[in-house]
C-alpha cells in the first residue's frame, strides 16, 4: 500500500510517498527532498504528533488569558482532548513565559508552558 | 518641542529591530512611539509557532519572538512611549503625537523610521452584497478577541480566504471548541503555505472549497449563514451553483495593506503594487531623512525577514544621523514577466556593499528560471523548484557587479517557466 503525505517540517511542503505492506512496516520513501522528511514520514506513518499552541485562563491579570504551547509534539489523536482539557484550567497572574501551566498533560509526558508574560492588574 | 536623534513610528518587531540597531550604530537620542498597550505589534497575537526558523534557527511562538527584542530594548537607553498614537509627521520631520499622560507630543527628529506595519482589508473592499448584521469579522480582529481578550466571537463559522492568517484562524476556532464549516478561495489555489493547509485544515477535516466565494450574507441583528457559489476562470460567481451555508459567523482573511495614512499625507513617492513607499537600498524614502520598514512597506510572510529589513532600515538611518545627507545616483529596480514588485525600489550607486532584492511572483511556478537583466543583458539566472505568490524570494547584487552600472540603468527580474 503506498501512502501519500505532504511534509510539513518546512515551508516547501514536499509530497512524499509511503509504501508500506500489510504489517504497515515501511518498505520504501520517496518524493522528500530531505533527510527530515525522511524522518517526518516515517513518524507521520506510525505515530503521528503536533505541537499545540492554545491559551490557558488567568484570573488578576492584564488580560483574561494568556498563550501556552506543549513543550513537545503530542500524538495527533489526543490534540483535542488536550485543548479541552487546557480550556478548563485556570492560573493565577502573574505569570513568565516558560512557566509550566500543566505538567504531563493526559499522562502524555509533555508538559504545556506559558509563551508570554501576563503580570498583575 | 523635544529634539532626538530617531523617532521610529510603531513598536513591532520592525520598530523594535530597527531602533536596536540604530542604537549599536551609535545614534544616541532614540525614541519608540506606539499606540498599543505593549510594545510587540501584532506578534502578540500570533500565539502558533512558526516564527524566528530563519533569525534565531529555533520554532517560536509570536509572542516569544517578540519577547526576546522587548527585553533588550528594556535593557537598553531607547526611550519607549506606549499608548502614544503618532498623528502627523511634518516635511521637516516634527512629529506630532497625543498620549494621555502628556497630551500633544512634538518631537524634533533628525530622523524618522516608519514601522506603522500593516491591517486587514476590510468587508467595504470586497463588495459582498448583504445586510450589515453582526458576527462578520476580520480573521486577525477574530484573532485579537481570541488570543488576547479570551472572547469567542461565534460558534458556526466559515472563512473567506485561505491565506495564512484564515488557516490559522479556523485551527485556532476548531481548539476552542468552534465548528468550522469551511474554507473558501476565491482562486484556484491557496495563498497560504502548504503544512498549514495539512496542519490547520486537514488535520480538523475542513473542507478547502477553491474557485468558491461567498456572494450573499443573511441575518437580521446576528448573521444567519452565507450564499457561497463557484467562480469562473474570470472569478465571476456561476449561476446554479449557490448554495446557503447556516453560520452565525463569517471570517474574512483577504489581504493586507501596510498601514499609510501618515507617510501619504507626507507626500512620500509610493508604490502602487506594493502599496507602501518607494526605497533605495537603505530603506530611505523619497523623503529624505525619513525610512521605512516591516510591513508598513511591503507585506511580510516571515517575521526574520522583517527584523532583517529593518535592521538596515536602522543602520540607514545611523549613517544619515551621523554623517549627513549625501547625493545619491540611483539605479532602478523592476519585476517584469511574472514578478510582480521587488523592494527595493532603487540603489545608489555608491553604495559600498552587496545588495538584496526582495520580491514576490504573482502565480504559483514549478521548476522554473529567475533570471536578472541589467538594461536587457542577463547578468543572474537561477533555478527555483517551486515559486509562489506567498513566499517572498531574494536575490543578491554583488557590489562588484553594482559598480559597473550607470545612473538611471535598470534592473529588471522576471520568471522563465
Ligand atoms: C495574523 C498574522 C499571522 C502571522 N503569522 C506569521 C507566522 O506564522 N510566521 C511569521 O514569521 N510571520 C507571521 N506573520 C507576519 C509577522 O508577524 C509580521 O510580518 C510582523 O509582525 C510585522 O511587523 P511590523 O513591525 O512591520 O508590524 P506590526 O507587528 O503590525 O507592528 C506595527 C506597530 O505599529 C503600531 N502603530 C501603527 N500605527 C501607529 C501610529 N500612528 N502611532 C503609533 N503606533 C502605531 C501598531 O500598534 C503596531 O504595534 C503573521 C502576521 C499576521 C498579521
Ligand atoms: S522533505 Fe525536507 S525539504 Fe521537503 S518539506 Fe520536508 S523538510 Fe522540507
Amino acid at each position: 500500500m503506498v501512502k501519500d503525505i505532504i511534509c510539513v517540517a518546512c515551508p516547501m511542503g514536499c509530497q512524499i510517498s509511503v509504501d508500506m505492506n500489510d504489517n504497515g512496516e515501511i518498505l520504501s520513501i520517496s518524493g522528500n527532498t530531505c533527510k527530515r522528511g525522511d524522518a517526518y514520514a516515517r513518524t507521520e506513518c506510525t505515530a503521528p504528533a503536533r505541537s499545540l499552541t492554545t491559551t490557558v485562563k488567568v484570573s488578576g491579570g492584564i488580560h483574561p488569558v494568556v498563550p501556552v504551547k506543549s513543550a513537545q509534539a503530542v500524538p495527533k489523536g489526543l490534540i483535542m482532548e488536550c485543548a479541552k482539557h487546557i480550556a478548563s484550567l485556570e492560573i493565577k497572574a502573574p505569570v513568565k513565559i516558560g512557566d509550566i501551566v500543566c505538567k504531563d498533560i493526559l499522562g502524555t509526558g509533555v508538559d504545556i508552558i506559558a509563551t508570554n508574560i501576563c503580570p498583575e492588574a | 518641542m523635544i529634539k532626538y536623534d530617531l523617532a521610529v513610528i510603531g513598536g513591532g518587531p520592525a520598530g523594535m529591530a530597527a531602533a536596536l540597531r540604530a542604537r549599536e550604530c551609535g545614534v544616541e537620542k532614540i525614541i519608540v512611539l506606539e499606540r498599543a498597550e505593549t510594545l510587540g505589534g501584532i506578534l502578540e497575537q500570533c500565539i502558533h509557532t512558526g516564527f524566528g526558523l530563519h533569525y534565531f534557527k529555533t520554532e517560536l511562538s509570536g509572542p516569544e519572538y517578540a519577547a526576546r527584542f522587548i527585553e533588550l530594548v528594556e535593557d537598553s537607553d531607547i526611550e519607549v512611549k506606549i499608548d502614544t498614537m503618532v498623528l502627523s509627521i511634518s516635511d521637516d520631520n516634527v512629529v506630532t503625537a497625543v498620549n494621555k499622560t502628556d497630551g500633544l507630543l512634538e518631537i524634533d527628529a533628525t530622523a524618522v523610521i516608519l514601522a506603522m506595519g500593516c491591517r486587514e482589508r476590510p468587508r467595504g473592499a470586497l463588495n459582498i452584497a448583504g445586510t450589515r448584521c453582526a458576527g462578520v469579522l476580520s480573521a486577525g480582529t477574530a484573532q485579537k478577541y481570541v488570543n488576547i481578550d479570551g472572547y469567542m466571537p461565534g460558534k458556526e463559522v466559515v472563512i473567506l480566504g485561505s491565506g495564512d492568517i484564515g488557516l490559522i484562524m479556523a485551527r485556532r476556532m476548531t481548539l476552542e471548541g468552534a465548528k468550522v464549516k469551511m474554507v473558501c478561495e476565491l482562486m484556484p489555489y491557496s495563498s497560504g503555505l502548504t503544512r498549514n493547509i495539512v496542519q490547520c485544515l486537514d488535520d480538523f477535516d475542513i473542507p478547502l472549497k477553491l474557485s468558491t466565494t461567498v456572494i450573499d450574507i443573511h441575518g437580521k441583528e446576528r448573521l444567519e449563514g452565507v450564499t457561497i457559489a463557484k467562480v469562473d476562470d474570470n472569478r465571476r460567481p456561476i449561476p446554479g451553483t449557490e448554495e446557503f451555508v447556516p453560520c452565525d459567523t463569517l471570517m474574512l482573511s483577504v489581504g493586507l495593506i501596510p498601514e499609510n495614512e501618515l507617510s501619504k499625507n507626507m507626500g512620500i513617492e509610493f508604490d502602487p503594487v506594493t502599496n507602501g513607499p518607494v526605497v533605495d537600498e537603505l530603506r530611505e524614502t523619497s523623503h529624505p531623512g525619513v525610512f521605512a520598514c516591516g510591513n508598513v512597506l511591503h507585506v511580510h510572510d516571515l517575521v526574520d525577514f522583517v527584523t532583517k529589513e529593518s535592521q538596515i532600515a536602522g543602520e540607514g538611518a545611523a549613517k544619515y544621523i551621523l554623517g549627513g545627507k549625501t547625493d545619491k545616483k540611483y539605479v532602478k529596480t523592476k519585476g517584469i514577466n511574472g514578478v510582480r514588485y521587488i523592494v527595493p525600489q532603487k540603489i545608489d550607486l555608491a553604495n559600498e556593499g552587496d545588495v538584496e532584492l526582495y520580491f514576490r511572483v504573482g502565480d504559483v511556478h514549478k521548476n522554473a528560471k529567475i533570471i536578472v537583466t541589467y538594461n536587457g543583458q542577463e547578468i543572474i539566472s537561477r533555478k527555483r523548484p517551486r515559486l509562489a505568490p506567498g513566499e517572498m524570494e531574494n536575490v543578491v547584487i554583488k557590489n562588484d557587479m553594482l559598480k559597473n552600472f550607470d545612473e538611471n540603468g535598470i534592473i529588471e527580474i522576471q520568471v522563465e517557466d
